[in-house]
């Protein structure tokens, strides 16, 4: 049985660029801004509650968006700042860095958002995102019990999901 | 002077005192360069929040598709950062030159009140020697 031949993102699995766990966690966001999926593999500071650190983090990713957009220095035409922008639409960016941890950032065409939080040292990481929505069109989208929009809850998503990001980062 | 398209200070409440840009396409009215800098203040804040593990103290660096943002936070709270082109290198040094300078020129300014905008001609002239191609290069040395 072959999962991923057909398809054309990310066919087999990136190389692992740095060995051992260093995936703190990961948020899966739809164009709604409802988080569709939350792990966590290593977290001890909490700050907030789960649903308030989840709507933070949407909003940040939102704001970070109307910000690269209208700051985009090489295109003229940048429209007007907080404007809501279409997936793909307007200069995106891919990662941002501080001193204690890195945040990895994909969105794809129909508004996915795929949030990955590592070790602040950790190379790029936007082809093991590739691969994890890879895995949540494989095991999620393709699964006939899932409905769109609800949270996700597929125990072989979460395995495969798991057992990817102990490889990675 | 393609490498480095602008340059922003903010104090520490969020508000620009000081922005120079150096070539980017399609001009950025003085509105929108405030509240620019006021977004990048709470977005700052708010990634300090979000970190999974103690002692954050915020975005040092943004990696957007077409460009790189890297942000450097003096201790008093006031955030330098400067737009550049993805993969530029000897950002952060140039940054910390930049706070020299600052220190340098402004600070020291009798004539400067804290937390207002930057108006020192010493300051302007100084920077725009470092934030030429080669001295940048020659601060990663």
């Amino acid at each position: 049985m072959q999962f991923f031949g057909g398809s054309e993102i990310s066919p087999s699995p990136p190389p692992p660029t740095v060995s051992g766990n260093n995936a703190h966690m990961l948020y899966v966001f739809n164009r709604n801004g409802v988080c569709l999926l939350y792990r966590e593999w290593n977290r001890p500071l909490k700050t907030l509650n789960p649903q308030q650190d989840h709507k933070l983090m949407f909003g940040l990713l939102f704001s970070l968006k109307s910000l690269t957009a209208k700051m985009d220095p090489t295109s003229t035409e940048k429209g007007n700042l907080g404007v809501p922008q279409l997936p793909g639409q307007g200069c995106s960016f891919h990662s941002f860095r501080t001193n204690t941890y890195k945040l990895s950032f994909m969105e794809s065409p129909s508004g996915i958002k795929i949030i990955l939080v590592t070790h602040p040292r950790t190379g790029d990481l936007r082809e093991s995102l590739k691969y994890i929505y890879n895995l949540y069109v494989e095991y999620v989208v393709k699964n006939p019990l899932y409905s769109p929009g609800a949270p996700i809850k597929c125990e072989l998503f979460n395995s495969t999901l798991d057992q990817y990001v102990r490889g990675v980062g | 002077m393609a490498a480095i398209y602008s340059l922003y200070i903010i104090n520490k409440s969020g508000g620009l005192i000081f922005c120079k840009d150096y070539g980017s396409a399609g001009k950025m009215d003085t509105n929108d360069s405030l509240r620019l800098a006021s977004l990048w203040h709470s977005m700052h804040a708010i990634s300090q929040q979000l970190s999974p593990v103690n002692g954050c103290a915020g975005i040092e660096l943004l990696q957007a598709d077409t460009f790189d943002l890297h942000c450097f936070q003096s201790l008093t709270g006031t955030k330098f950062f400067v737009v550049c082109e993805p993969g530029t290198l000897h950002m952060e040094f140039l940054l910390k030159y930049i706070y020299e300078l600052y220190t340098d020129y402004v600070l020291k300014n009798p004539f400067y009140e804290m937390e207002m905008p930057i108006r020192c001609e010493l300051f302007d002239i100084n920077l725009s020697q470092a934030v030429q191609k080669d001295r940048v290069a020659l601060l990663g040395r």
